[in-house]
């Protein structure tokens, strides 16, 4: 009999099993019909309605985010680089950080569920705030927002319609890098990048991602003013296609596209790369290492685009007290400087570039440098409703990633 | 043994031509781990134990060191005894729907790792699981099990099931049949499908971004640590001790399973 | 030990209960003699477990995922809409001037190299370490196929950057010439991250063909050459198959190889994961695709006999 019996039950654990499949499949979606409304200057998105935190509570007693790798160092990879304890220490929430790989990633992990928060970059944040995974950000309860840089505040990457959707925590230019002793005269503009009879052919490299469409938008805003474009992340159609025509041709030149640190400084250390997009931390990590390699970057005339990362709060953070606890925190002078030093970007806070280590860092990254901060075109998820407010005419940033598959053949 | 010496020759050159392809890259990972060079410039520019020093002082890597063993070694168990039971039904029953299951089972690898990675994840939050433990095990068994049925169903095709028949004709039941017979003659196949599902967990890391919890596998800290941080110089000292450290356990696995050909 | 040799079923059957079930084994006896006599249980209990696992935790969210392939995404959230249903996607997927299908034939062309590469070199490989190498030193092959597969993909996948980095890399300083960063290379870095998957099950396949029918084909005449093509290679067929699967759809799935060295290259897998976050329904269809081919391999594998014939 107890064999039966466990047939049985083996029996009913398959049918358990399906109808559990089953019921999955009403699967919640949250789908909601955005309409931006046409008018000059700022865009309006029509966003799912998700509640502001009003009050802070207290801890509760953990924290779940989701995080560039290299924001949340507890001390284990170099006992000296350690922000997260004294948190803890301090607040009570034990912070569990995931580190993500690509913008994609963290959208994907954000949007299906469990974490708190994240650190977004500017092509993820408008994505998560117009589909409503993120809740907007009370400022008021994050005293350290006030001391942070006035020209990162309410930017189209982090807030919308007027709201901030996070605190921003540090940025960085992408800007040209050269390889010195191979590119002798410095060059003062992109088009050592796109021109087909570049020098360079086969040793240049661009930053391998959709986003990148933009660098190209800006470089024709400047080579082409027919085209009209006046912000590269609000491309209708025909500048669109104009944009992509020109990563097509360029594709040629491309040695390969990059993605990260250690890719890059190889390529440029054993001599295939010479010339491409960069971050200030490659550069710096390529002028620092045994032997050097004597590479510059400058700024071109074009202007260049850049990122900048953002604390967020997810719409459905199940510990929303200690994520503003953590980004009051992370965006604190002291913190924010050490964060910065280690990462290898500008920080946000005024308060990290008063110390002496914080001035250095503040001048190597252009940190307090309102102009620096001004050519650059930081980046921003594409969406139909144009962010330049011409109404909903824009190529959405999905269509971006397809173009981009189609560019890279 | 049958063959010539020529062949024997032959054969010795071939497969030490193959052990070079297989070692090059090893030796390249060693030597770059004393490259005073943080860039791995070639060729090497000095030679540093700078980097070894420096990985001795990161806790970080030993704590995802351990736990990958831990996860590898229980997906490895369960995708063994998942994927010998499968093989087993397909291999001994007619039913409906017997070739689609060899299907699904290999669908976890051929699919890019994000679209696995994405169903599970989907699946544990619909299901309210948190993340943890669990949940990158099941992750790592469910695109292990087809290595574990593989294997073993390649060998089951292989062998005679007269063989198991006069077992039974012989007054053994079906548990002792399997025990005295069947087993013994799976067991090579079986520790070869281990052995290879425990290797492809161990090494895993876009299934297990979206199944692990903040506790970070080795793998998922080398990425970190090469993709935005600055310390590939630490990662080849890693990768060459974990190599090198790699031989006592799989030695002694090897020791302890293939007593049963021991006789040959 | 093997079945075929008699003598272990000889040894085995004094261990056996002659009455099918003494009084400590009376329960496992009961179960056993339930199973003979229903061989649809006995099925289902051998489905049971791996079918519950792969049906709840991953084929049905599986699914789920994939039929979204079949609905619209909204332009301005970026979600998926179900209150459309499209065949779209696919239409963009298999249409015959936009850049995916030429992805998918470049993928599928760069599983099937990576394959025959990995058969022509696992061959000898396994030959020699099943058939040439005594048992003490046949541990020691295996052990040196096993032990590259410790150090991470990852890192490998940067060793063979500094191997094949065409301007400074290990390939042109010592042999001036390299495939540089690109399909080749790429086929090469597979190759190599996926060939202990094929050399272990050929060894294992290996170890169960007998020597006397090696011997056999030998008494009979049949030179080394000979016996490989009529006698060994047949029967490894199954052994050869099983890990052609393995090094095909690991090749199929992959991408992170992909983004460090295949220079400007792009494959199915690049397409999903780029495609995830922004147009889930569009990368399901890619997905799709490579369902497609992983299911018409498989079917041609079977037609080939790989499976069934012995």
């Amino acid at each position: 009999m107890k064999s039966t019996k466990r047939s049985v039950a083996f029996a009913t654990v398959g049918v358990l099993a399906l109808a559990a499949c089953g019921s999955s499949a009403k699967s919640t979606t949250a789908g909601t019909t955005a309409a931006g409304t046409a008018g000059a200057g700022t865009p309006t998105f029509n966003i799912p309605k998700v509640p502001m935190l009003d009050q802070l509570g207290a801890g509760e007693g953990a924290l779940d985010i989701v995080v560039w790798a290299g924001y949340t160092e507890d001390g284990t990879n170099d006992p000296k680089v350690d922000w997260v304890k004294p948190f803890e220490k301090k607040t009570g929430c034990v912070v569990a950080a995931k580190t993500a790989g690509t913008s994609d990633e963290m959208v994907s992990l954000i949007q299906s569920g469990g974490y708190d928060g994240l650190s977004a970059s500017g092509d993820a944040s408008l994505r998560l705030i117009v589909g409503g995974d993120v809740a907007p950000v009370n400022t008021t309860l994050v005293p350290s927002y006030t001391n942070i840089q006035d020209f990162l505040k309410n930017r189209p990457w982090n807030s919308a319609n007027g709201q901030m959707y996070g605190i921003p925590h540090g940025w960085g230019a992408n800007v040209l890098m050269y390889n010195k002793s191979v590119v002798t005269t410095a060059p003062d503009s992109w088009s050592v990048v796109f021109d087909p009879a570049s020098p360079y052919k086969g040793k240049i490299t661009a930053y391998d991602s959709p986003i990148y469409i933009a660098d190209a938008a800006l470089y024709l805003s400047k080579t082409k003013p027919e085209l009209k474009i006046t912000n590269p992340y609000a491309l209708d159609q025909a500048q669109f296609d104009a944009s992509v025509a020109l990563l097509k041709a360029q594709k040629p030149l491309i040695g390969e596209y990059w993605s990260d640190y250690t890719k890059y400084q190889q390529a440029v250390t054993s001599g295939s790369i010479v010339l491409g997009t960069s971050w200030q931390v490659i550069q710096n990590a390529l002028t620092a290492q045994k032997p050097p390699v004597g590479v510059a970057s400058v700024i071109p005339k074009e202007g260049a685009t850049g990122w900048s990362d953002t604390w967020m709060v997810a719409s459905k953070a199940k510990h929303p007290n200690c994520m503003y606890m953590w980004m009051d925190w992370i965006a604190s002078g002291p913190i924010n400087e050490q964060v910065a030093s280690y990462f290898g970007e500008a920080p946000a806070s005024k308060g990290a570039c008063t110390d002496a280590d914080g001035k250095t860092l503040c001048a190597d990254y252009h940190a307090d440098d309102k102009a620096y901060s001004d050519t650059i075109h930081y980046w921003t998820t594409p969406t139909k409703t144009c962010l330049d407010g011409r109404g909903d005419i824009c190529v959405p940033y999905a269509s971006w990633v397809q173009a981009w598959d189609a560019i890279k053949g | 043994m049958t063959l010539t010496t020529r062949a024997k020759l032959l054969l010795a050159t071939l497969s030490g031509l193959v052990l070079i392809v297989l070692y090059g890259p090893l030796l390249v990972i060693a030597v770059q781990s004393l490259n005073s060079s943080a860039a791995g410039a070639w060729p090497p520019t000095g030679l540093t134990f700078k980097w070894w020093t420096k990985a001795w002082g990161n806790g970080g890597w030993t704590d995802a060191l351990r736990y990958s063993l831990l996860v590898a070694l229980v997906a490895t168990v369960v995708a063994l005894a998942l994927g010998t039971l499968a093989s087993f039904a397909v291999y001994r029953f007619k039913f409906f729907g017997r070739n689609v299951i060899s299907f699904l089972i290999v669908l976890p690898i051929a699919l890019p790792g994000i679209v696995t990675g994405i169903a599970l994840h989907s699946a544990f939050d619909r299901l309210d699981i948190s993340l943890g433990f669990l949940t990158i095990v099941v992750g790592h068994a469910t695109f292990c099990i087809v290595v574990v049925y593989n294997n073993v169903i390649a060998r089951l095709r292989r062998s005679s099931p007269n063989i198991e028949e006069a077992s039974a004709d012989l007054g053994a039941n079906p548990f002792q049949t399997f025990a005295h017979i069947t087993f013994p003659a799976l067991r090579t196949a079986m520790l070869a499908g281990a052995m290879l599902a425990f290797a492809l967990s161990f090494d895993e890391v876009v299934v297990t971004t979206f199944t692990s919890g903040a506790r970070q596998t080795l793998p998922r800290w080398i990425l970190d640590n090469v993709f935005r941080g600055k310390q590939i110089t630490v990662v080849n000292v890693v990768a060459t001790a974990v190599v090198l450290l790699s031989i006592i356990p799989v030695w002694v696995v090897q020791r302890l399973t293939d007593g049963g050909s021991a006789g040959r | 030990m093997r079945p075929a040799d008699a003598n272990i079923v000889d040894a085995a059957i004094p261990m056996m209960p002659q009455d099918g079930g003494g009084v400590e084994h009376g329960s496992v006896a009961r179960l056993a003699r339930f199973f003979d006599r229903h061989p649809r249980l006995r099925l289902a209990s051998f489905l049971c477990g791996p079918g519950a696992w792969l049906i709840v935790a991953y084929l049905g969210s599986l699914v789920l995922m994939l039929l979204t392939s079949l609905y619209g995404l909204n332009d301005f959230t970026g979600k998926v809409d179900r209150s459309r249903t499209t065949l779209e996607n696919y239409r963009q997927v298999f249409s015959s001037n936009g850049p995916y299908l030429a992805k998918i034939v470049r993928t599928i062309g760069i599983a099937a190299a990576v394959t025959v590469i990995d058969i022509v070199m696992a061959l000898p490989l396994a030959f020699f370490i099943a058939k040439v190498l005594s048992h003490r030193w046949r541990r020691f092959g295996i052990v040196a196929v096993l032990m590259p597969l410790w150090a991470s993909y990852i890192v490998k996948g940067y060793a063979w950057r500094t191997l094949l980095d065409p301007a400074g890399g290990v390939f042109r300083k010592t042999f001036h010439v390299s495939p540089g960063f690109g399909q080749t290379g790429l086929i090469m870095l597979l190759a190599y991250l996926w060939l202990p998957y094929m050399v272990l099950p050929i060894v294992a396949g290996l170890e169960r063909l007998p020597d006397s029918l090696l011997a056999a084909s030998a008494d009979l005449g049949g030179r080394n050459t000979r016996t490989l093509r009529s006698i060994v290679l047949p029967l490894l067929v199954p052994a050869i198959a099983a890990g052609s699967i393995f090094t095909f759809s690991l090749s199929l799935g992959d991408y992170i190889a992909v983004g460090l060295v295949g220079g400007t290259t792009s494959v199915i897998g690049s397409v999903v994961n780029s495609n995830i976050s922004t147009n889930l329904p569009f990368a399901a269809a890619m997905a799709a695709a490579s369902i497609v081919v992983v299911g018409a391999y498989l079917t041609g594998a079977r037609r080939l006999g790989a499976f069934d014939n012995l």
